[in-house]
């Protein structure tokens, strides 16, 4: 399996140190509100853009944990509806409260944020516990236990009166913005690409390729796998956070296995350990239903098959898998980035360090 | 005390039920080590077979013993048919690639299965729940007391097919030269192949024979839960696959005994707690279990080879 290079300390900058790291930051600002202006009078659209978003953020860090770490965990769905139910009922409680020395309007985004915080640092304390089983079990006995983590997580949240049992939670807050939600994308991946960049992702590597081989080389590999699972759910928390402010109810149903296999099929797509193949498989996955949907009503085929759409969504996730398990196992891109797999003749970046 | 028997009952009913899926699955992961994902879809598709054949048999022939022993080989030969067409062209093609690779084919043969039923397209039966007909008329086989204890006949007939269907899968596998042959193509199939053993023949057979098993199960459920549905394979599965686990994947009698220790725990949460928490604590022992040994009850770890 190929493994990308070793980074390379790079001396000549025009930028200091310090400020290299802020860089992106910086650069992501200006553009996410221009994204938002863009976005702010088309409903359906910034609507879209946010499932995608989560998407994202959910396939890039079950990519952290299957794809990087090869530990096959199949209990995303859990993390999330942690994130989201914490965070939906910690919303619902502060909505009248507000930050006097600030407008409301700021003061509504910054209880969000801590809110937001609050759901995937909830997430990332379930990881932890899913993560310390790891210790004693290995690859398919540790998938089983993070199904059966995500099922039990389903079954809490229904029998629990704060969380509003089978209804769901309602009127949390819309506080949401895809601007908000394209932020967090930008840190998920920013914080994925700086792990496989790091001596630390080099050990997750390591671990995915021979676990046996990684431990004699010295590597911690229980603690780099609880990591990778404190890390992977913490996002997954975030990013059920965000779906909770801007879907009008969450309900135990929107978190069962299948939301789970659905983040697998899109990791698996984009290739077990590609970052950017996780990003394009979930927004190709999102968008596909809704772009068959609009393909068949253009088509004039009302009604009937345009509304199957949603039924047949399932049964060609499962074909998609099998077919490309047969066809191409390492996925769209393998452990490659896309730019690895670009023509030459577009201008790449550095070899290395992304 | 009589209403601890009745649940004791009850739990060994359900728990023979889960012990014959979880032989299925067990029988797949001691040949070739993958966790069939679709074992419990290949049991639905059995059920729905069973069903066809039952109202093709019509009201008076299918409650005969004729027309049951009818039922159950349509389903049972049907889905060994299935199970060799997803073994050739689904894990096949994957057996010398990573062991994910499989899981995830299998995954997704259980979500085209099950999901694939859920449509109401041509023959498909669509996603509402269907009152499966009672091949078996009820009947109070034993009443103790005041109806305190009740066993119903088939309790005892799902009991009694369940316990023929193990017995008889022992004796296959420790007594016969199949069972020979599928012991060492679990041993090793490589050296297994070097010796004679026509390894993809015998991998190909019980993946046959544990999607008919499974069919037989799904029937028994279906009779006990007198509901069938595209959706119960995944959570029947589910459960079966727990019970496996429990008794240590790959161990014939700690499927038996993961299954009815699962049948038993779930029957007591439904009886002396809430009936709503009874899929966590079906979990919850899957993890207590593997955390306190990490093989199942009955299962080694096996030592890895670096």
């Amino acid at each position: 399996m190929e493994t990308p290079a070793i980074p390379v300390p790079q001396a000549r900058s025009a930028v200091p140190a310090s400020l290299r790291g802020l860089l992106p930051v910086l650069l992501a600002l200006p553009v996410l509100a221009l994204f938002q202006w863009l976005m702010s009078d088309a409903p359906f659209a910034s609507y879209l853009l946010s499932v995608v978003g989560v998407n994202i953020i959910l396939a890039v860090s079950l990519n952290i944990v299957n794809g990087m770490t090869g530990q096959f965990s199949i209990g995303h769905a859990g993390f999330m509806a942690v994130g989201a139910y914490i965070s939906g009922v910690l919303s619902l409680n502060l909505k009248d409260v507000a930050l006097s020395f600030l407008s409301v309007a700021v003061s509504d985004q910054v209880f969000f944020v801590v809110s937001l915080l609050v759901g995937g640092l909830a997430a990332a304390l379930c990881g932890f516990l899913v993560g310390l089983p790891s210790l004693r079990l290995r690859g398919d006995y540790l998938a089983i236990v993070t199904l059966g983590f995500g099922e039990i997580i389903r079954v809490v949240v229904q029998n629990t009166d704060a969380f509003g049992r089978a209804l769901g939670l309602s009127g949390i807050p819309q506080t949401s913005s895809p601007a908000m939600v394209y932020f967090f994308v930008f840190l998920t991946v920013l914080v994925a690409r700086r792990i496989t960049g790091s001596s630390h992702g080099r050990s997750l590597w390591a671990i995915r390729e021979d676990e046996v081989a990684a431990e004699a080389m010295g590597v911690d590999t229980t603690g780099y796998k609880v990591r990778a699972f404190v890390i992977s759910s913490f996002f997954a928390g975030i990013a059920g956070a965000l779906f909770a402010h801007f879907v009008p109810i969450i309900n135990p149903g929107s978190f069962t296995f299948v939301k789970s296999m659905e983040i697998v099929v899109m990791v698996v797509l984009g290739g077990l350990g590609s970052t950017t193949g996780a990003i394009i498989a979930a927004t190709f996955l999102t968008l596909l239903p809704e772009g068959m949907r609009s393909l068949f009503t253009l088509l004039g085929a009302e009604g009937s098959l345009a509304q199957k759409v949603d039924q047949i969504r399932m049964p060609v996730y499962g074909l998609l898998l099998v077919v490309l398990m047969l066809a191409r196992p390492q996925g769209l891109f393998g452990t490659k980035e896309i730019w690895d797999v670009l023509p030459r003749w577009i201008p790449r970046k550095r070899r290395g360090l992304a | 005390m009589a209403q601890l028997l009745q649940h004791l009952i009850n739990g060994l009913a359900a728990g023979t039920i889960y012990a014959l899926v979880a032989l299925g699955y067990t029988m797949v992961y001691g040949v070739l080590k993958l966790i069939n994902f679709a074992h419990g879809d290949v049991m639905m598709v059995g059920v729905y077979m069973g069903y066809a054949t039952a109202f093709a048999l019509g009201r008076d022939m299918r409650s005969s013993l004729l027309g049951v022993a009818v039922v159950f080989a349509v389903a049972m030969l049907g889905c060994a048919l299935l199970g060799f067409f997803i073994e050739r062209f689904a894990y096949r093609p994957l057996r010398e690639k990573p062991r994910l690779t499989a899981l995830i084919t299998a995954i997704g043969i259980s979500f085209a299965l099950s999901y694939g039923f859920q449509l109401d397209i041509g023959f498909l039966p669509g996603a509402a729940p269907r009152a499966f007909p009672e091949v078996i008329e009820p009947v109070e086989w034993l009443v103790i007391g005041d109806r305190d204890v009740v066993v119903w006949n088939w309790q005892v007939i799902s009991f009694g097919i369940a316990v023929a269907l193990m017995v008889g899968l022992q004796y296959l596998v420790f007594r016969t030269r199949f069972g020979q042959a599928m012991r060492a193509v679990s041993w090793d199939h490589r050296v297994a192949a070097l010796m004679g053993i026509p390894t993809d023949r015998v991998i190909a057979l019980t993946f046959m024979l544990s999607s008919a098993l499974a069919a037989g199960a799904g029937l028994l459920y279906a009779i006990k839960d007198t509901s069938v549905s595209p959706l119960m394979g995944l959570y029947v599965g589910l459960k079966a696959f727990v019970a496996a686990v429990i008794g240590g994947i790959g161990h014939v009698q700690g499927a038996v005994v993961g299954g009815l220790v699962l049948g038993l725990v779930e029957e007591f949460v439904v009886g002396y707690a809430a009936s709503t928490w009874r899929d966590a604590v079906a979990f919850g022992f899957l993890i207590l279990v593997l955390l306190v040994k990490p093989g199942g009850l009955f299962g080694r770890v096996a030592a890895e080879k670096v």
